[in-house]
């Protein structure tokens, strides 16, 4: 619904900067950009890229964020009401694959591509060409999945872990076009990785040391080290199935010698990274916005940087606490709980540092602030039922219940997601030239930031109880905190209409914003003219280090 | 070069190797699972019988579950399915094959083995499980197992269960695997 109204005052904020006369615009040598939708499809400016990302990425969020309405509104009252549980099935498979894969990676791969090139003083990203072609991949990956829903036997209904033999031998005809269209994500994401990589290395402003680089860049370099290193397994993986579906090999099939475990083996080897490559950048939002609002500079600057490292590095020796339940040796589990909870220690360096950083400042609580305060308390409470759930003979228990739920939830939505909000109307003033509508930026924060509570906090306790995981239908026992999820769940997602009436409010108009929109902010975006041109720092920018 | 050529270079080199790598992870997954026994799964070729003492001190529950999996009108029947025996003695237990269907059809039994720790110290001598059977419509087969269980069986173990699940074998795949297994039960 978005992507109707959004695109249209675009090309209006790059003629606003050239009737405004921004120094930086004086070019006449560049040839006339092609009109109307070529021009999108064209463009290789990094600028207009991260826009149509974070566009893509909102609609994917609203079409995700009706498949899983349909899931709260079939769980609403025990029984089955609304939906078969065949569609059922799909409903929650979609759900996870268009959050993670077109919601919230593609959100965080658009915030890159127009804040990295301004925060390392770039005048683009490295591979602009290469840019535009990442991102139209995601447009036709996500179109052919969605297709899948219209296919004969449906669309994918295995979860979005997509465990073989469930997807391979029992899955519908359908699963070799999810496969292929897995595949034009991964490689999406893969270009845009490789993309940042290169222009965070090298197209860093003169006299900017790694050391000097916002963590907002930090966190995405890691992030996308962390691509390079498990998107290809996720492909490798796909094929596996691919090739188990059409060319009768036996990967994962026991009739052949294959083994279903060890598809579960390489997802997870994949699968953990990829949960902190949506947790990554978040940290990096968080570490922008909360010195600005609190007036301080980060603390521990240096600390961060490592806690993230560590962090990544981490990340490839946890998978099997995803399989605690498998039937594995005490060693392995034993090994994987300590080293589950051993990423405890350099989260909780991060936390420590946030509220060091909120210690003593004088703090005011605008709509960004709001949203990074709520990340910092609710993806802590994640991680404190992510640390439960690593508890391996706890795990026994937990497993597949709505706990996990409630669990990644808390990590991803309050977590993950509320940075992306909090980003939007962090950098809106950069993009568009005005401040966001902070009243009802604030009506949306309250309720979002119930709705999502609402939503969560009861999985809890209907998992704890015992409430398995993907199943339509329920006992009687868990009826009130699944009609309490419910209602949330149709309040946040109805709370998320006002983001979309505040993003489209202020690109229309509203406050003017200066260069330094938020009187706290350091970085080199805010040196540039808001809204920022379509061209910057096509000379290099003075980059004076700041002592963290 | 320039230098946003060799980082591209460079990323896309470790690309292409963590590529491979998943591949790779397949066939060191099994070797890993075989050295350790880990899984359940369990070295598929015929052991000589260890000529140790038996260990009369106790007696290990052995369990035989058998199984169809889908698509194979089989039975797979066993003469008890449950037998004690001491650590390193040799035990030959019958299984029967029925073929309930109206066609010849070309099967297979998977072995495993829970708990997989057990699994090193399991010798099969002979087994169904090495090779494929063939059956015609309504015909019944009968086949031993001999196996031995080590003396240097962990004292934690008490009970080994060896489940047999049948599948089907398509008839070309059973041709490339004729081709290439050679003819099992030898006295290694």
């Amino acid at each position: 619904m978005a992507l109707n109204q959004l695109p249209k005052p675009t090309p209006q904020h790059s003629t606003a900067t050239a009737a405004g006369g921004v120094a930086e615009e004086t070019h006449d040598h560049h040839d006339q950009p092609p009109r109307g939708a070529l021009r999108w499809l064209l463009t290789t400016n990094h600028k207009e890229i991260g826009s149509m990302y974070l566009i893509f990425s909102l609609t994917m969020f609203f079409i995700g964020g009706i498949f899983a309405l349909v899931v709260r509104a079939e769980l609403f009252q025990p029984g089955l009401q609304l939906v078969q549980p065949e569609f059922f099935n799909q409903m929650t498979t979609m759900h996870g694959l268009i959050m993670v894969f077109g919601a919230v990676m593609p959100a965080f791969v658009g915030l890159a591509n127009w804040m990295v090139p301004l925060q390392v003083g770039a005048p683009d990203m490295a591979l602009p060409r290469l840019n535009n072609f990442s991102f139209w991949l995601l447009p036709v990956a996500f179109t052919l999945l969605l297709s899948t829903l219209l296919m004969p036997g449906g669309g994918p209904n295995f979860g979005w872990t997509f465990y073989a033999p469930l997807s391979t031998t029992y899955g519908p005809p359908s699963t070799t076009f999810f496969i292929l269209s897995l595949h034009i994500a991964g490689i999406s994401s893969i270009l845009g990785a490789i993309n940042i990589i290169a222009t965070i290395l090298n197209m860093r402003a003169p006299g900017m040391r790694m050391m000097d680089m916002p963590l907002f860049v930090w966190t995405w370099l890691i992030t996308a080290f962390l691509l390079i290193a498990v998107m290809p397994v996720l492909a490798g993986v796909i094929t596996m199935m691919l090739m188990d579906i059409n060319f009768g090999t036996s990967f994962f099939t026991a009739a052949g010698g294959g083994d279903p475990v060890l598809f579960q083996h390489l997802f997870w080897f994949f699968g953990h990274p990829e949960v902190y490559i949506m947790i990554l950048p978040a940290f990096g939002i968080v570490s922008a916005i909360i010195p600005t609002f609190a007036r301080k500079p980060l603390f521990g600057y240096a600390s961060m940087v490592y806690a993230t490292a560590s962090i990544a590095i981490l990340s490839f020796l946890v998978w099997a606490h995803h399989m605690f339940v498998v039937g594995m040796p005490l060693v392995a589990e034993l090994f994987f709980m300590y080293t589950t909870m051993l990423i405890a220690i350099p989260t909780g360096v991060k936390v420590f540092n946030w509220i060091a950083t909120l210690f003593r400042g004088s703090i005011t609580f605008e709509t960004p602030m709001l949203f990074a305060l709520a990340f910092v308390v609710l993806f802590t409470i994640g991680g404190f039922s992510g640390l439960m759930l690593a508890i391996s003979p706890a795990d026994f228990q937990y497993h597949d219940t709505y706990f996990v739920v409630a669990h990644f939830h808390y990590v991803l939505v309050p977590g993950a997601v509320f940075s992306i909000m909090a980003a939007v109307y962090y950098w809106l003033p950069k993009w568009t030239g005005h401040y966001a509508d902070e009243r009802l930026g604030q009506w949306h924060f309250w309720t979002s930031v119930i709705g999502v509570n609402l939503t969560f906090f009861p999985m809890h306790f209907s998992g704890l109880a015992g409430m398995p995981r993907r199943i339509p239908d329920y006992s009687l026992q868990f009826a009130d905190f699944n009609m309490v999820s419910s209602l949330g769940a149709f309040m946040f997602g109805a709370s998320q209409l006002i983001f979309v009436w505040v993003i489209i409010k202020c690109v229309r108009g509203g406050v003017k914003a200066p260069a330094q929109a938020w009187e706290g902010a350091g970085d080199l975006e805010w040196t540039v003219p808001s809204p920022a041109p379509l061209h910057t720092f096509e000379t290099p920018p003075e980059f004076k280090p700041t002592s963290h | 070069m320039t230098p946003v050529q060799t980082t591209v270079s460079r990323t896309v080199l470790a690309l292409i190797g963590m590529f491979a790598f998943a591949f790779a992870l397949v066939p060191l997954y099994d070797v890993f699972c075989q050295v350790t026994g880990l899984n359940g799964k369990v070295d598929n070729t015929a052991k000589a019988i260890l000529s140790e003492e038996v260990d009369a001190s106790r007696y290990i529950n052995v369990q035989f579950v058998t199984r169809s999996g889908s698509g194979l009108p089989w039975r797979l029947d066993v003469e008890n399915r449950q037998v004690q025996v001491h650590p390193g003695q040799a035990t030959e237990v019958d299984f029967t094959f029925s073929n309930l269907g109206g066609k010849t059809i070309t099967g297979r039994a998977i072995p495993s083995v829970s708990p997989s720790e057990a699994s090193p110290y399991l010798r099969k001598v002979q087994c169904f499980c090495f090779e494929e059977q063939r059956l015609e419509a309504g015909e019944r087969v009968t086949m031993p197992l001999v196996f031995q269980l080590t003396r240097d069986l962990p004292a934690n173990v008490h009970t080994v269960t060896l489940v047999y699940t049948l599948y089907p074998v398509a008839d070309e795949q059973s041709q490339r695997q004729a081709a290439r297994t050679p003819v099992s039960g030898g006295e290694a």
